[in-house]
């Protein structure tokens, strides 16, 4: 049958790309899991609440970066290489403006939430700092990673529209969960 | 668009436009997520009592979503192409829909099983049967939620006469990052107790 065929068709072609993404976020989840990391959440009560939302907005902010430079690419406004092009510049730019932004926002709407509801949370000053330190190395690799990986498959050919969402969930997933674990065990050191 | 004015084409790329055009997008969502970090939150004890059920945040997180992109960029290509009726008899969706349930079993399956291995090194072991139940079972009501998802949203889009490229995927993979957690929780207690 005819159809089953192309339902078969669709399910190879989709997934070895689906495979990479679940295999990025076992290991997301596995440093979630860690002991280290579930010390964490029982020593800054909130972290919990806000996990979702730093997970799910790197998504958004690096994945609308990453359509906006192959857009740019495609229409010859930028060239394909990293240099001190104006419209580079602000896009990486204005991403390190929404990637930090949102992150301290997300600390800053948890700890309300908390304390509004009358509940045990960290201190204000423990979630912006866990927050200010991962976001400032999430944006870092994944803004530059995301940047060598869309240059390096224009250049080969390669439209980068169809990359860059399983790319940025996995990136996204894989270095925000590391960087969540580096930024409480600093914070975690200092107060 | 034929961007001849240097000054007007770097508007659109200007760093002020980019902010003011996503910062409140993100404020919107990161509201919304708090809903999914709320029944985090309220379950902390039933997450840290069984780490292993924090390896399947990520992957329910953002699978959903995943499975939700690829059928809704497929269903708007066929649309555009006068392939597809919005029929329920329609062969073409049908296709579709049995291939995204096909890789959700595949991928909820697998899942189950890694997280079952890793548990057993990493965090407190959970029974594999649990663990199965689990994931598949959140995992096929993603996969569902998501379907009905992109349908309607291509549908509607459709209907609107908008180009369902800009706006399903964006909605259909929001909307289901923010179900993944509540689904795996609701799973999760049930089959727990």
């Amino acid at each position: 049958m005819e159809a089953r065929q192309e339902a078969w068709r669709i399910y190879r072609e989709s997934l070895p790309i689906l495979a990479v993404s679940l295999a990025g976020g076992i290991f997301a989840g596995s440093v979630l899991g860690s002991e280290g990391m579930t010390d964490g959440f029982e020593r800054f009560p909130g972290l919990l609440l806000l996990l979702p939302a730093f997970l799910a907005t790197r998504g958004n902010v690096y994945g609308a970066m990453g359509a906006r430079i192959s857009s740019g690419l495609h229409q010859g406004m930028i060239d394909p290489s990293f240099s001190w092009d104006r419209r580079l510049v602000n896009a990486v730019v204005a991403s390190f403006i929404n990637g930090i932004g949102i992150s301290v926002f997300i600390a800053v709407l948890s700890w309300g939430i908390l304390h509004l509801l009358g509940r045990e949370s960290a201190r204000l000053v423990e979630l912006v700092g866990i927050m200010l330190v991962s976001g400032v190395l999430t944006s870092v690799t994944l803004i530059f990673g995301l940047l060598a990986l869309v240059f390096a498959s224009y250049e080969y050919g390669l439209d980068p529209d169809n990359l860059i969402g399983p790319i940025v969930t996995t990136l996204g997933d894989i270095f925000g969960v590391v960087f969540l674990f580096v930024a409480i065990t600093v914070v975690g050191g200092i107060f | 668009m034929a961007a001849t004015d240097p000054e007007d084409s770097l508007d659109s790329w200007s760093i002020r436009t980019i902010v003011a055009t996503m910062f409140p997008i993100l404020i919107a969502l990161s509201i919304l997520e708090m809903g999914s970090g709320y029944v985090l939150e309220e379950l902390e004890e039933t997450y840290l009592a069984n780490p292993t059920l924090l390896v399947l945040v990520p992957v329910m997180i953002g699978m959903g979503g995943n499975l939700g992109a690829i059928l809704s960029s497929r269903l708007s290509t066929r649309l555009h192409l006068g392939l597809l009726e919005f029929d329920p008899r329609d062969e073409v969706l049908w296709t579709n829909v049995i291939a995204i349930m096909g890789l959700a079993i595949t991928i909820f399956s697998a899942l189950g099983l890694i997280a079952w291995v890793v548990g057993q090194t990493i965090a407190a072991p959970m029974a594999l049967a649990d663990l199965m139940l689990i994931s598949v079972v959140s995992g096929m009501l993603l996969a569902a939620i998501a379907t009905v998802l992109s349908i309607a949203a291509t549908y509607i889009s459709y209907t609107q006469g908008l180009d369902p490229d800009d706006t399903t995927i964006p909605v259909v993979t929001n909307v289901c990052d923010i179900l993944g957690v509540v689904v795996l929780s609701v799973v999760a207690i049930v089959v727990l107790n």
